[in-house]
């Protein structure tokens, strides 16, 4: 069997186990100081005077830091947003707060001790003088007349004010249509929740001029890159950004945020190294959020049960500043998925980005399409109501055919694979969809049905591997998303690939490898992939959209044919043979039809090493780099079934099964692949039964500890029933598509439907998440079936 | 986080706490640590001094005589669920104590700091009033037994006096013909009760001879639904006299929060009063 699509245990995980991994807060530095932030308790403050001089003489303490240091400093002390939008509004944005503070946990002084403890309990006298101001925290409440204003230079608190597709052609199609249906709902906001939390160790060598920078990061070069353009100040060069074990991220670690650099900042003002880890609180309060919209939407259907239309107004919130990649998120990763998998003629979508007093929110396992989907789904529901079709029937009349690809949407994206009628009736079959409405049918006929049966479709597409570069960046984005990899054969034969990935529990140590000793024929044991380090690896844009295996496992193939190509010259040498003729199989480079005619791996990996024998126009050594652009997003694609019940006297929702069939085109580790799933349904099933992050009318965030925010728990779930299709993805070496994020974005929209399912016969067409058992109690409250 | 500083003891013997507790003010006992230390950490509570009772062992283990089974306050939440006597003679408590949180902490959680903490979320108060337990309590100069009913006196507030340490649990044994059982609404996060629902039932000829209901988490205190255990008496405990008796289901002042107001705790009261009234009854047949 090929060790490619084999179900490698992970390599990584012995270590990871056993706990030998080694997390940023692991490490130490000789002299090292302990930074704790000193944050606003106010969702909205004007910041009158700050005095720092209990703090200051407090025992262990070394220094208590303000804005007015960072400035006087020289230090740009700016953060940056890498995404931008026409009209953007993009107000300054520093490390720590000046004059005003825009939500709870916003820095305004930074101390630095000898201990932890005796920074935290120092940290307590920074004596801060706060005005309290009105907050709004509420991405639609924002806009409204009279609403408390962020800046003065974002009328409305609108950030940006965004539209995709063709209004006028929607407009029509909704005036012809047979059927129209309307649905208003929230996509609420949920905190990203890795278990490890952010942090960072700092340790700046005056000598050199140089920052070593170990932190928690899915990205190290492009945190590095932007220390160096606009926080820090820093030559690229002279800046090192280490990501050891990273525990996990969801997108969290993807951005730039104040508090890693501030540490930065105190280790070259202090001259020694300087340590920040965040409490599990100060992660809830400062880490970007995910989510947070409310929409309305229409889908108009013609008289065939065929959609002509789809529109949607969306108000989304950013928080009290843009977030690194924030304002793409519910714009180009958002409205560009409203195709869903459908064949959909006119389809406008407008976003309203607005400034809140809350956490930002930014990019957030699915970033973007998680919303789409939702919305997308949900409003295929309610036209199969309006149409008076079964919900599968509705998506199956209205699927793009698996003849019809490549497919341009009507919103920008051109699908490049897919067979969508496949994976619903794989879905359907596996969850015996007919017998689940027969029993329903029987339950909702017996007048003693007791529980509500509820069952709940989601046909997703996402768009991952991101991404062209050339395409984003024609769409904002600050940076190019191609991906690199260094392949360094050492002369005895084994490999270390540099890859510009960052793993933080994805597996890429396995899965590269398995890439690498599938196209190289040696054992796994002579291959490692070193990821995370910018004074090792040479760029990379990082970990984040489902884009490892697609781009950066691209980009290592890339590596791979140039150093096969270059092996099969050398073979070709030494066999006195056309390089025509040389053919790279299971480790061996072999001359065509030429039986025994053949150079084994290492025999060739020597000689290029050697140059003893080399051809004339060869270099010596045998060592490859790649930057690879893909050529379009992947596009996973798959139908989930939700299936729930819902006990009518109390509620309380209990999810009796979950059937996923997804395709990521080929696999490389399906063992890994259905972990991914497992996570991103868990995930998903999350945000629709039990997670909300809540913040009360001043600002502050009431569901800010794992007391009263409810993460998912083994105990709280079922066992995934799970299948797949393999469409390759047409446009990389790989025919990989990237499975990180689709069940977060597919299991929202399932349980949700499968909720309003169940209460259908009650007449209710819409709840919004999270589907807590009050609110279902509520809703059901005076209504008979 | 970390905790504000604090000076830590080791009690050495129960007589030893005695005197620790009397020698400093602002002291707390430390037992199982599952409910201080995270208010401590949380700085929602900062006592000056510790007195650790951890190792007392004369606090610890379960011992039954004729008609009660006596529990020592140290013992902890997985003993208490393991307890062969318990599962015997007093079932319901060894029911409840399995389901609080996960299992790390009902390896550390003892019952007596369970209760003095007398969080209303907690899920033995209820079970310990159903059941007419008795608290022994015991300061310097005397021992006082209280009745688990005058125990609990508001939120996070006992009858537990500031010199005095609590030492066991008594339990009256359930007889024949009783049956019990304690059903809970656990919150997603934090898994403690929304709403605990400990039911009590004695069937004597066909009917029932005794009842008790009470609940965790509906309100500040355990609350006992007398109302609904008196109109219970001598009716058959069908679903119908069950139904019929849970109408007279009263709530005063029931709790609300974010995530389950007044009104829907009341409701779920309602919902697993009824239920653990019948699996009560199941079991007592």
């Amino acid at each position: 069997m090929s060790v490619l699509g084999s179900s490698i245990k992970r390599r990584e995980d012995p270590a990871l186990i056993t706990g030998k991994g080694k997390y940023t807060d692991d490490f130490s530095a000789p002299g090292m100081l302990h930074a704790v932030m000193v944050r606003s308790p106010f969702g909205h403050a004007r910041v009158k005077a700050i005095d720092i001089a209990a703090a200051a003489g407090a025992p262990g303490v070394a220094a208590v830091y303000t804005a007015a240091n960072i400035t006087a400093s020289g230090t740009p002390g700016v953060i940056p947003t890498a995404w931008l939008l026409p009209n953007l509004k993009t107000p300054a944005h520093t490390l720590l707060a000046t004059d005003r503070v825009r939500y709870v946990g916003h820095p305004v002084a930074v101390l630095l001790a000898e201990s932890r403890a005796a920074a935290t309990d120092a940290a307590a006298l920074v004596k801060v003088d706060y005005e309290p101001l009105p907050a709004v925290v509420d991405p639609k409440a924002a806009v409204a007349e009279g609403a408390p204003l962020l800046y003065d230079e974002a009328p409305g608190n609108i950030a940006f004010d965004w539209e995709l597709g063709d209004k006028a052609a929607t407009d029509a199609a909704f005036s012809g249509a047979a059927k129209t249906a309307t649905l208003t709902f929230r996509n609420n906001r949920t905190l990203p929740h890795a278990i490890e939390p952010r942090a960072a160790l700092a340790a700046w060598d005056s000598e050199n001029g140089k920052l070593t920078l170990t932190m928690t990061s899915q990205n190290p070069h492009v945190h590095r890159l932007l220390m160096t353009i606009a926080s820090l100040g820093l030559p690229e060069h002279k800046i090192r950004v280490i990501a050891p074990e990273v525990g996990g991220g969801f997108g969290s670690k993807i951005h730039h945020y104040a508090d890693e650099a501030i540490a930065a900042w105190c280790s070259i003002q202090i001259k020694r190294p300087v340590k920040w880890t965040a409490t599990r609180t100060e992660s809830n309060l400062t880490d970007a959020h995910g989510r947070d919209h409310w929409s309305t939407a229409g889908i108009a259907i013609d008289g065939d049960g065929k959609i002509v239309g789809l529109r949607i107004e969306t108000h989304a919130a950013m928080g009290a500043y843009l977030s690194t990649f924030a304002p793409a998120v519910p714009t180009y990763l958002y409205g560009t998925l409203f195709s869903g998998q459908y064949d959909i003629p006119a389809i406008h979508v407008h976003v309203i980005g607005t400034f809140t007093n809350t956490a930002p929110v930014d990019a957030l396992r699915g970033a973007g399409r998680p919303e789409a989907t939702f919305a997308v789904e949900r409003m295929m529901d309610a036209g199969a109501a309006a149409a008076g079709l079964d919900p599968a029937e509705f998506r199956r009349r209205n699927f793009i055919q698996p003849d019809a690809f490549p497919y341009q949407t009507q919103v920008a994206l051109a699908y490049d694979s897919g067979n969508y009628p496949q994976a619903l009736d794989k879905a359907l079959k596996l969850a015996d969809y007919d017998g689940l409405r027969a029993r329903q049918a029987e339950r909702r006929a017996d007048p003693k049905g007791g529980k509500l049966l509820g069952i709940g479709l989601s046909s997703y597409i996402e768009a991952c591997g991101i991404a062209p570069s050339a395409v984003v960046g024609s769409l904002g984005a600050q940076a190019g998303l191609w991906e690199s990899a260094k392949v360094r054969v050492h002369p005895s034969g084994s490999v270390t690939v540099y890859s510009g990935s960052c793993a933080h529990g994805q597996g890429h140590e396995t899965t590269f490898s398995q890439i690498v000793s599938d196209r190289l024929g040696i054992d796994m044991d002579q291959i490692d992939i070193v990821q995370g380090d910018t004074e090792e690896v040479q760029f990379g844009m990082g970990t984040y959209g489902s884009r490892s295996a697609a781009v950066g496992g691209s980009a290592i193939v890339k590596s791979l044919d140039k150093i096969i190509a270059k092996g099969k010259k050398i073979a070709a040498h030494l066999l006195e043979a056309s390089v025509d003729d040389i053919e790279f199989e299971n480790g061996e480079f072999k001359v065509k039809g030429s039986p025994g005619q053949a150079k084994a791996w290492g025999e060739v990996v020597l000689n290029a090493y050697l140059a003893h024998n080399l051809p004339e126009d060869l270099e010596p050594g045998l060592e490859e780099t790649s930057f690879y652009d893909p050529a379009n997003f992947t596009y996973p694609f798959g139908t989930h079934v939700a299936i729930v019940e819902i006990d009518p006297e109390t509620g309380e929702i209990e999810i009796l099964r979950y059937v996923a069939v997804d395709d990521c085109g080929n696999q490389i580790n399906p063992m890994i692949v259905e972990g991914q799933i497992h996570g991103g349904i868990a995930h998903g099933l999350g945000q629709a039964l039990w997670e909300e992050a809540r913040y009360d009318e001043s600002g502050q965030l009431t569901s800010g500890t794992l007391l009263d925010y409810a993460l998912p728990r083994a105990h709280h779930l079922v066992t995934y029933e799970l299948e797949h299709t393999v469409t390759p993805c047409p446009h990389n070496p790989l025919g990989v598509k990237g499975i990180g994020e689709a069940g977060a974005i597919a299991s929202p929209a399932a349980v949700a439907n499968a909720v309003c399912d169940a209460l259908k016969p009650f007449g209710v067409d819409h709840v919004d998440m999270p589907f807590t058992p009050e609110k279902i109690w509520r809703t059901l409250q005076g209504r008979g079936s | 986080m970390f905790p504000s500083a604090f000076d830590y003891h080791r009690a050495s013997s129960i007589d030893d706490a005695l005197d620790l507790l009397a020698s400093h003010s602002e002291a707390k006992f430390l037992a199982g640590g599952h409910s201080l230390i995270p208010m401590m950490k949380l700085r929602l509570a900062e006592p000056g001094v510790l007195i650790d009772i951890g190792r007392l062992d004369e606090l610890k283990g379960i011992s039954e005589d004729n008609g009660s089974i006596r529990v020592g306050s140290l013992t902890t939440h997985a003993a208490l669920a393991a307890s062969e006597a318990l599962r015997r003679d007093c079932p319901i408590l060894a029911e409840a104590a399995a389901l609080i949180a996960d299992p790390q902490v009902r390896n550390k959680g003892t019952i007596g700091g369970n209760i003095a903490h007398a969080d209303p979320a907690s899920d033995l108060p209820a079970v310990l009033v159903a059941l007419g337990a008795t608290i022994h309590l015991k300061s310097k100069s005397a021992d006082r037994p209280v009745a688990a009913a005058d125990f609990f006196v508001d939120l996070l507030a006992t009858s537990l006096a500031d010199n005095e340490i609590m030492t066991a649990i008594e339990i009256p044994k359930l007889g024949a013909g009783t049956g019990s059982a304690y059903l809970k609404v656990e919150h997603p996060a934090s898994g403690y009760a929304v709403c605990g629902a400990a039911a009590l039932i004695t069937i004597a000829n066909g009917s029932v001879s005794a009842a008790k209901l009470a609940f965790n988490g509906v309100t500040a205190i355990p609350f006992a639904a007398d109302g609904v255990s008196e109109a219970l008496l001598g009716s058959d405990a069908g679903d119908e006299a069950v139904d019929r008796a849970m109408a007279a289901l009263a709530v005063a002042d029931p709790m609300s929060d974010s995530y389950a107001s007044g009104e829907y705790r009341t409701a779920l009261a309602r919902a697993y009063g009824k239920r653990a009234i019948r699996a009560a009854r199941d079991r007592a047949a």
